[in-house]
């Protein structure tokens, strides 16, 4: 059997197949080599995230299939891929400081970052319901071991846990739906699942139900949240700022793809699930982060409020909502990525802080890094000009092109509730006290915020062309 | 006609000093020192390109001049700058009100210096910005975006209770602003283009008309202030420094009334037409409810910032009269309020900068102490009270006569405001200025600085010459006025032509 044959090209899976074998390769010098070279495996892990970028952007362009189907590779996949890339490249740079402390040379963590990546990879690219469980379980199960990563740290390995035994069982939530739509369509590819689904069959929605909740898992939206505050709050910061991006992205792309692509004949049925779950998460989000003393709880309820409005988009259902929901998800990985660096830059006697209180008084010790931050949270609270408020109102307009008045005006309202504990982290940062200096930050600490915060601060000025990539990628679902 | 893009030069010419004086780091006294006198600069040279727009714009056009166009998000949201009779006063006053800023704080302004000036020289940016833009996005993005530098100017150099009121201003603010946001969003739709002056020449549905109308209105309440969402205004007023203060009541306020003049009127007129009985009693309540209340206040700004929500209510119900008089007057009475609410706002200054309290009972016979002091804050007293010859009887004048031709009751009712004006504008006047000088803390202060008339003098030429001769005013936003008028009179006639015809 020649693998030429028509549907079974290799060529659209040739970036996950350089990543793979790549991984292996990294894997086996470190297995060889030993400790000592884990600073050498993570540079080249970076560079072989980026080729592997650069591949994906070299592809023939338009929509190309591959295994019958069941491997998609178009703009959507494209834009997605590239903003998961992105995230996993930024985590690593930002995880040097963390990996260079003698005794946490795990070479294993950027060769469990690649196959997390190449987990996103996949399930970017699903194009039915068995690549999906395969992207989905190959991401997850590296996250698994990396938030676990600080051996001996009970936070951390508790976080590692927590998030397995939840996480197995969205699995298998969602495999459960995955045989129940089998078993009412006959297919497993999203395609041919639409072409059978054009009215609501119980059975089929029993299915779609379970598969929504596991994917709900994931993006770790309300009422599937519960392990992200601990999970956060545990995990080594600089894998908490993985998993606030990449996993998140790849997750509400196949959200969306599978909402939109194989279940567009009922869709006002999986439209009254999305809304509740978006409501909730936003509601959640907002209200119960006021609380919170420590910043990286705090970024978790925060994430999970963002996540209720990047699935604004996807409720409204329409092509507007999947470019709402593409652009929303670019915006946040830039504003979260940048918050975490902040966060990872808060350092005292070589003691890493993460307290809110900590941050008293940080616009005269650190006014540069004051600001930026100050500035990502304005971000985050969706105030123009920054980027986060393009990102807002391009889920809203969708909302409201589609008729969910409802929606969008909770939506909205709830963003001022999530205003005032953003504000509460201005106030601290600029209205009080000052402590102590912090220890200087690491360069590469520097560029990632430089990067991030330059987005953040001057995307109006570019929101254009972002714009007219994610209408062009949203455009290749329909 | 220009060739270079002169409202964008003015819009981001205070960005480009925000950045210098980043750039001029340090922060012992010369570096202060320099970044006091780059942030005057700035503005004083802000002021003169201004001055520019006055001079090339044409009063008797009607279109939008100094036109500036280029694609930004989509086709239908573009980058798209322009002025008429109703912006560009207002740009001119926020021009002009800025140096005057700077020269406030000079001395009074003494931690972080350098943060302040940016901070101000942003919003400079952001308040032109608001008044220039020609499409709602944009301008939904410089009038949202001012609320972070002015939650910071309040925050951050504000009074002991700096945090709630900083935090009450920026939420109730966002409140309004996001509802506003969802209507945008809704024309969008409607019209498949948030340019303005295509969306004005757009019919919109009346039941749109009707919610759109609310979310504006929601927005734009809230930032006049109208009662009953006036709360933030005397909170902010009483925390700010001195010159947050000043900006806040010339500047920032006149946003609501530029809101409900160049969107609700043009855009949703049978909205208006409905609503505007709501606008009158809630103006009405504002007027005489607000005076009352700041008969009984302790601390001058609160009084002060009571007398500008009443104030603002006399704008309010001219604008919704929707007669020639009422736009025009309330057009005149947000130009004569900036400048005379601003002063006002510079006076509790002075004292305050000496005494460092602005509770009334701290204060009494200062005329013996302060003779210049006294004549300046009278002027400005009469003016705020709105006595023949100031600036601020034309305003009310103008007001309370277009409304007379629409609603009887509603201009009685407000016309009683103006006695309560006296009132209490004289009882604040009677307690700090005159009297016997019997508190020995008062008794070493001196009278106006230099530094200090130079900001008060040329207010104090304008609240009367604009009291004698209105024309410069009234004649730049005449032809605007006039079109606004025409077109609102006539959409409200159609439909009601219609409805006698079924």
């Amino acid at each position: 059997m020649s693998f030429e044959t028509a549907g079974y090209q290799l060529l659209p899976v040739l970036p996950e197949l350089v990543l793979a074998v790549g991984a292996m390769v990294l894997l086996l010098l470190g297995a060889y080599r030993g400790q000592g070279t884990t600073s050498l495996v993570t540079a080249l892990a970076v560079c072989l995230l980026v080729v592997t970028g650069v591949l994906e952007l070299m592809l023939p362009a338009g929509k190309v299939s591959s295994f019958g189907g069941s491997f998609i590779v178009d703009d959507f996949a494209r834009f997605l891929k590239i903003l998961a890339l992105i995230g996993s490249v930024a985590t690593l740079v930002l995880s040097t400081e963390f990996l260079s402390d003698p005794s946490r040379r795990i070479f294993e963590y950027p060769i469990l970052v690649l196959l997390s990546t190449l987990g996103m990879m996949v399930l970017i690219s699903a194009g039915d319901l068995i690549m999906l469980y395969l992207g989905l379980e190959l991401m997850s199960l590296a996250l698994y071991v990396v938030a676990a990563s600080n051996r001996d740290n009970a936070k951390s390995t508790e976080a590692g846990l927590k998030y397995f035994v939840l996480g197995a069982l969205s699995s298998g939530m969602l495999l459960y739906g995955a045989s129940l739509i089998y078993g009412f369509t006959g297919t497993i590819n999203f395609a041919g699942v639409a072409a059978v689904a054009k009215t609501g069959n119980i059975g089929l929605i029993f299915g779609l139900v379970f598969l929504l909740v596991g994917l709900c898992f994931k993006v770790s939206a309300v009422p599937f949240h519960m392990w992200t505050p601990d999970v956060y709050e545990g995990a080594p910061t600089p894998v908490t700022a993985f998993f606030a991006s990449a996993p998140k992205v790849a997750a509400m792309a196949v959200f969306v793809r599978a909402a939109m692509t194989a279940f567009p004949g009922i869709t006002t049925e999986w439209q009254q699930i999305i809304v509740f779950v978006s409501i909730a998460s936003m509601a959640l989000g907002s209200f119960a982060a006021i609380g919170q003393k420590n910043i990286k709880r705090l970024m978790a309820y925060s994430s999970i409020g963002h996540m209720g409005f990047a699935l604004v988009g996807l409720a409204a259902g329409t092509a507007e909502g999947a470019q709402g929901v593409l652009v929303y998800m670019a915006i946040y990985i830039a504003m979260t990525l940048g918050s975490f660096s902040v966060i990872l830059a808060m350092k005292r006697n070589g003691q890493a802080v993460e307290q809110i209180s900590d941050f008293a008084g940080l616009s005269r010790t650190n006014p540069m890094l004051a600001f930026l931050f100050a500035m990502f949270l304005f971000s985050l609270a969706g105030i123009p000009p920054l980027a986060g408020f393009f990102a807002k109102f391009y889920v809203f307009t969708a909302a409201i092109r589609a008729n969910l008045f409802t929606l969008a005006v909770i939506g909205v309202l709830t963003s001022v509730v999530g205003a005032f504990y953003y504000l509460s982290i201005v106030k601290v940062m600029y209205f009080d006290e000052p402590l102590a200096r912090l220890d200087p930050i690491r360069i590469e600490l520097r560029t990632v915020l430089a990067v991030t915060g330059l987005f953040n601060i001057l995307f109006a000025l570019f929101a254009g062309s972002v714009v007219s990539l994610a209408t062009a990628a949203a455009k290749s679902l329909f | 006609m220009t060739t270079w893009p002169i409202l964008s030069v003015l819009t981001f010419l205070p960005l480009f000093g925000a950045l210098i004086v980043y750039v001029s780091r340090g922060d012992d006294e010369a570096a202060r020192r320099n970044s006091r006198w780059i942030a005057l600069w700035t503005t004083l040279v802000t002021f003169a390109v201004s001055l520019i727009l006055v001079w090339r714009f044409d009063p008797a056009q009607t279109d939008f001049q100094f036109v500036e166009k280029t694609s930004w998000l989509a086709t239908g949201i573009t980058y798209h700058m322009g002025v008429d009779g109703i912006s560009l006063p207002l740009i001119i006053l926020t021009t002009g009100i800025m140096p005057l800023c700077i020269i406030a704080s000079w001395r009074a302004i003494t931690v972080r210096v350098r943060e302040y000036m940016m901070a101000f020289l942003i919003l400079e940016t952001l308040m032109v910005g608001t008044f220039s833009a020609l499409d709602l996005v944009l301008f939904y993005l410089f009038f949202e975006g001012g609320l972070i530098p002015m939650f910071l100017i309040i925050g951050v150099w504000g009074g002991p209770r700096r945090v709630y009121a900083s935090f009450k201003f920026f939420l109730y603010t966002l409140l309004g602003s996001v509802l506003m946001l969802l209507a945008i969003m809704a024309l969008y739709w409607n019209g498949s283009t948030t340019d303005i002056p295509t969306l004005m020449h757009t019919a919109v549905p009346r039941s749109l008309q009707t919610w759109a109308w609310l979310a504006f209105f929601a927005s734009f309440a809230v930032k006049m202030p109208m009662w009953p969402v006036h709360t933030w205004l005397p909170d902010a007023h009483v925390e700010a420094p001195t010159a947050g203060s000043v900006i806040l009541a010339a500047i920032l306020l006149k946003m609501g009334g530029y809101g409900f003049l160049r969107f609700s009127l043009p855009m949703f007129p049978l909205a208006s037409h409905d609503f505007a009985p709501l606008i009158f009693t809630l103006s009405v309540i504002a007027i005489i409810y607000t005076s009352l209340v700041a008969l009984m206040q302790e601390d001058m700004k609160k009084l002060i910032a009571y007398s500008s929500v009443a104030h603002m209510g006399f704008v309010t119900m001219g604008i919704f009269a929707g007669t020639i008089q009422g736009v025009a007057g309330g057009m005149f009475q947000m130009i004569s309020h900036g400048i005379v609410s601003g002063a006002l706002f510079l006076c509790v200054g002075v004292v305050y900068d000496r005494m460092h309290t602005r509770e009334i009972a701290a204060y009494g016979g200062l005329v013996n102490r302060m003779p210049l002091y006294a004549m300046v804050f009278m002027v400005f007293t009469m003016a705020n009270v709105g006595l023949p010859g100031t600036s601020g009887f034309i305003g009310e004048f103008m007001t309370l006569l277009g409304t007379f031709k629409i609603s009887i009751p509603t201009a009685f009712f407000a016309t009683s405001g103006v006695i309560l004006s006296a009132a209490y504008a004289l009882w604040l006047y009677r307690k700090v200025v005159f009297g016997a000088l019997v508190k020995p803390s008062l008794m070493s202060m001196k009278d106006l600085t230099l530094r200090e008339c130079v900001t008060l003098f040329p207010l104090v030429a304008l609240s009367i010459y604009f009291g004698v001769y209105p024309k410069p005013v009234l004649d730049m936003s005449a032809a605007s006025v006039q079109l606004l008028v025409n077109n609102y009179t006539t959409a409200v006639t159609a439909v009601k032509a219609a409805a006698l015809v079924h």
